[in-house]
């Protein structure tokens, strides 16, 4: 079967994650009828079957979700979401700023820029959970898991903290798949969408 | 994972962080009260500066990199990035930002150059930089001495876009006609704009610059940011044009609205009502030649 893939084009690293989804649609053999496409309104959102919260600004994602009139149909989404970094923060269900309004979708609780800023940002080979041989991941200001509700697995750790989760169809990484040109983490959240 | 195998300050990082940026504006402040209202409405960074750029061309005599405790302090108010410019050149000024903590440096004309020779070498540093540029030569070169991002030079401190257009299209222009070209006339071309042959096959190929590429130098107005989006730029940088506006709470939230919605004139209709005066701008042929600030640089 064809999967629709939405990418939320609000702000951040959006043409990255329709290269990546491409590339792992390709070399899942599910090509075929399948389309990713960028999401800019509200009313594309519910024909998608997968959603993609690309990295960015969460702040600025946060606003333009609210000025786009978005923040009811990603609630009410019954897909599989995607989420990276600011992705990520914006899944979640607790951030302790009130610049964020997270959406809620992930029981879990973040800590924005938890490694310090740019200049702590870093590539480190990641083992992960469901991958036989290890992910070379990239953290850009990156946020950290700092609760993880029922029903949530914990896929990834750097340092004891959670870095890659799980809970039903979604999938939340707070680095960056879509910079590293290795597409098993999207191959994984697209078998999970159709199986 | 222990952390003694990161990896910090890689190509890749530096790059990525440009990416993060992309679809956004960013935003030209003098204070932390002007940072967090810039981040409010929406910005993706600021850029912490003593002046923003009409001012700096006012004041004249020598434009230098900002106080270290004017920019902490607004490190210390906001959560985006914040970025800081140093003069062309300047490596220390460009060390002691890096140390500071900032999250990009550029290396900016809008200051007054600390070297006519050379640009600093910005491989050598773990933060990235953004530098200007007025064609693909320009912008190739820089990215070779390590810029993780491009914007273009513009004319900045006018509130005129007329040279952020012609930037832009040149830089557009230049790689649309790469296209057509085999591998030998692109290294023939390369040697024409001095630019590493490399670079120059990297962008034939993937028909844009091998980083993001922002605009800047000009943009006052939502209309300015979405036709510069429109003309390709990957997002946009509003220096002046924010803080020296009537009301500049509502011209920053409209601008980034703007960017978001920049192929929609509806929406650019919509958030362009009541805005107050936009700064006052200047006619780019009235400037003497030593006031051109996108000169600077080569």
């Amino acid at each position: 079967m064809g999967v629709r893939t939405g990418v939320l084009d609000l702000q951040g690293d959006v043409s990255e994650h329709i290269d990546a989804f491409r590339r792992a649609l390709a070399g899942s053999g599910l090509s075929e009828g399948s389309e990713v496409i960028t999401v800019r309104r509200a009313d594309q959102i519910p024909s998608c079957d997968a959603l993609v919260i690309p990295g960015g600004e969460s702040t600025t994602i946060s606003r333009l979700i609210d000025k786009n009139g978005m923040r009811r149909p990603l609630e009410e989404f019954r897909g599989g979401i995607f989420a990276t970094c600011a992705g990520l923060i914006l899944l979640s269900k607790g951030v302790p700023d009130p610049r964020v309004k997270p959406l809620g979708l992930l029981d879990i609780d973040v800590e924005r820029n938890a490694f310090g800023r740019q200049k702590d940002s870093f590539e480190a080979d990641l083992a992960i959970k469901g991958l036989d041989a290890p992910f070379h991941a990239v953290f850009i200001r990156a946020p950290v898991i700092s609760r993880i509700g029922k029903g949530v697995e914990v896929l990834a750790e750097v340092d004891g903290a959670p870095v890659a989760v799980r809970q039903g169809k979604h999938l939340g990484l707070c680095f960056h798949p879509e910079l590293s040109g290795d597409t098993r983490l999207h191959r994984m959240f697209l078998h999970k969408i159709t199986s | 994972m222990k952390l003694e195998e990161l990896r910090f300050g890689t190509e890749l990082l530096k790059r990525g962080f440009a990416s993060m940026q992309k679809g956004g504006v960013i935003m030209d402040v003098v204070n932390a009260e002007q940072a967090a209202v810039a981040e409010e409405a929406g910005a993706v960074a600021v850029m912490a500066l003593e002046r923003v750029p009409a001012d700096i061309r006012k004041a004249g005599g020598v434009a230098r990199m900002a106080d270290p405790a004017r920019i902490t302090e607004i490190m210390d108010r906001v959560s985006i990035p914040v970025m800081a410019k140093v003069r062309i050149g300047h490596f220390v000024e460009a060390q002691v930002l890096e140390v500071l903590g900032v999250d990009m440096i550029d290396e900016s004309e809008v200051l007054t150059p600390a070297d006519e020779q050379f640009h600093i070498d910005k491989s050598q540093f773990t933060v990235p930089f953004v530098c200007g540029a007025r064609d693909l030569g320009e912008a190739l070169r820089r990215i070779d001495e390590g810029a993780a991002m491009i914007r273009t030079k513009g004319e900045a401190g006018t509130g005129n876009v007329v040279e952020a257009v012609r930037h832009m299209r040149n830089i557009m222009g230049e790689i649309r006609a790469l296209q057509g070209k085999s591998t030998q006339e692109m290294m023939d071309r390369a040697r024409e704009i001095e630019a590493p042959a490399g670079l120059v096959l990297e962008t034939a190929k993937r028909g844009r610059l091998p980083t993001v590429n922002f605009s800047a130098g000009g943009i006052a107005t939502p209309t300015d940011a979405a036709m510069m989006m429109q003309l390709g730029a990957d997002g946009v940088f509003v220096g002046s044009g924010i803080f020296l506006s009537q009301n500049p709470q509502l011209m920053a939230k409209s601008i980034v609205e703007a960017v978001n919605h920049y192929d929609d004139p509806r929406t650019i209709a919509e958030v362009s009502r009541n805005l107050g005066e936009a700064m006052k701008g200047l006619d780019i042929h009235l400037l003497k030649p030593d006031e051109v600030l996108q000169y600077r640089g080569r």
